[in-house]
């Protein structure tokens, strides 16, 4: 696969030059080059909102700072959690007071930085909480245990929705907590993404297959098949995230098409077409749609289907107000 | 007894540094097998920036100073999980002779035992979960029963033993990280950071024996 760079070694740092540079409105490097925050925090001291994980996800993280969603993005290197000195320097950018909430999906790596950074905030008299997103039925059969992908996307907006009432710490974390506890997600891969250093694909797979069960990196997923058509590959990701989240009809749903980078909006639509049948036939409303790539694996052809289980509660947190250069309502 | 002094540890973080860039892509395909095909790319990213601190190293750096700027080097630099656990590792085995002046061999064996422990609090792994503690663990058990009185010879099990613990973690099932979701699929695969562990501390052997 192709890709437009420089040395691949200045991948991370001059992608978070160019966004700056092109979003100066909305964003700006902190102290630490790795943290994008927003040029103004909110006039009404809030919960701060610090959301990250590694680079190679665009827009997911960086994204998705600004006004009405989160504070702050810690950026890690290309699919690598970020390290405990910009955990923390996001703390000490954005905190107005209140306490901040780490937001990131559950990788052994994100929890090791994150943690240190929690851990030098507190030494500062800053409460930090954390949440971590576990929305891939695939990884695990616990959904403690899940790792996070486009869920992630989700799980921000609730808790954005509710630091931005003023509520405290232990409401925005509980509402995140709500927000991931009825999100559950499932994706295919058609190709691996090329990593900037070597230009190299992470895995090699045939031209006509796919990998079921892939996250958002390029970490190998459960099971190597043969390409199928769209609705078919809908149909056996519902099939299994649909009873895992005991679905039943009368239920009201948000679904969330996530591409991974490389498919076409073309088949995003495809699939959510079939997906928006699948659930009407089965008696689920869909009361919110979002279809595009939310949280890629850089040119990854492959996508994943994210279902949030709502309740009026939900359904409202999902629906506040934001103005960010990739997600606005 | 001026064997392990500062010079020493600095020409084998320089041969640490060559050796991450060699095996960039060894480290890299061994983690795409079952993790996420990073952990050589990430590690070049950290030694390159050790090369830099090593090149602009105050005079006046310590044994203890000399590990803890190459710890929270690679802690800064690296990310993901090598980032913490190999930053600590430093770290902590530097915080060990902290304000001595010379280093004897014992006082090695106490260092890499102290972040040995501190990559076990750390990542909460045990041995046998297809870490890079299956080569640490077993290596040091070897290093700490050698004979104090020949320092090449026992560096030598310790890394031998290592890269043997490297070798055992290939019919394991992984229990943590990435890997860890992969189940039965990650048997028949070596455990990328149980590599570049035995790897880097052949450094140490390395430098000894071409002093």
């Amino acid at each position: 696969m192709k890709r437009l760079l420089n040395d691949g070694y200045d991948a991370v740092e001059e992608l978070l030059d160019g966004y700056v540079k092109a979003h100066g409105d909305v964003v700006k490097l902190a102290d630490n080059e790795r943290v994008v925050v927003r040029t103004e925090l909110s006039a009404e001291p809030k919960v701060g909102i610090i959301f990250g994980g590694g680079s190679g996800h665009e827009p997911l993280f960086l994204g998705y700072v600004g006004p009405g969603l989160a504070d702050a993005a810690v950026i890690g290197n290309v699919n690598t959690s970020p390290d405990p000195m910009a955990c923390y320097d996001a703390v000490t950018a954005v905190d107005q007071g209140k306490g901040c909430l780490y937001l990131y999906g559950n990788y052994q790596g994100d929890v090791l930085n994150f943690d240190m950074g929690a851990e030098m905030a507190a030494e500062d008299g800053v409460r930090v909480e954390t949440v971590l997103v576990t929305d891939d039925v695939y990884s695990a059969k616990d959904k403690a245990d899940r790792r996070g992908v486009a869920g992630d996307v989700i799980v921000l907006m609730a808790a954005c929705a509710v630091a931005n009432t003023g509520a405290d710490l232990d409401a925005v974390k509980a509402a995140a907590e709500k927000a991931n506890d009825n999100t559950y997600s499932m994706g295919v891969a058609l190709s691996s993404s090329t990593l900037p250093v070597t230009g190299k694909p992470i895995f090699d797979i045939g031209a006509d297959e796919m990998e079921v069960g892939m996250g958002i990196h390029g970490e190998p997923g459960i099971e190597r098949k043969k390409i199928a058509s769209a609705d078919s590959v809908m149909d056996e990701i519902l099939d299994i995230v649909l009873p895992d989240m005991d679905l039943k009809a009368g239920e009201e749903v948000a679904v969330l098409i996530n591409g991974l980078g490389g498919l076409p909006l073309m088949d995003q639509y495809i699939c959510y077409r079939r997906v928006h049948d699948v659930l009407s036939s089965k008696g689920v409303s869909i009361a919110k749609s979002m279809v595009g790539n939310y949280a890629t694996s850089m040119d990854m052809i492959g996508m994943g289907v994210t279902l949030v289980r709502l309740d009026d509660e939900l359904k409202g947190w999902l629906n506040g107000s934001f103005d960010t250069p990739y997600l606005k309502q | 007894m001026a064997d392990f002094d500062r010079d020493y540890f600095v020409a084998a973080f320089r041969r640490m540094a060559e050796t991450a860039e060699i095996n960039r892509d060894e480290w890299t395909k061994l983690d795409g097998d079952i993790g996420d095909g990073d952990h050589g790319i990430n590690m070049s990213i950290g030694f390159r920036e050790v090369v830099k601190q090593l090149d602009a190293l105050p005079d006046d750096t310590d044994v203890a100073g000399l590990f803890k700027l190459v710890g929270m080097t690679l802690l800064r630099k690296v990310g993901g999980a090598s980032g913490p656990l190999y930053g600590s590792f430093f770290m902590k085995a530097g915080a060990e002779v902290a304000g001595q002046s010379e280093v004897s061999f014992d006082d090695v064996r106490r260092m890499l035992r102290a972040g040995v422990t501190s990559i076990q609090q750390r990542g909460k792994a045990q041995l046998g979960d297809k870490t890079m503690l299956d080569s640490y663990l077993p290596g040091l058990d070897v290093l700490e029963a050698a004979d104090a009185g020949d320092p090449g010879a026992a560096l030598d099990a310790f890394v031998a033993r290592m890269r043997q613990g490297s070798d055992d973690t290939i019919p394991l099932v992984a229990k943590k990280g990435r890997a860890m979701r992969l189940g039965e699929r990650s048997v028949g695969h070596r455990d990328p950071g149980s590599q570049s562990s035995w790897q880097l501390m052949n450094c140490l052997l390395e430098e000894y024996n071409a002093r």
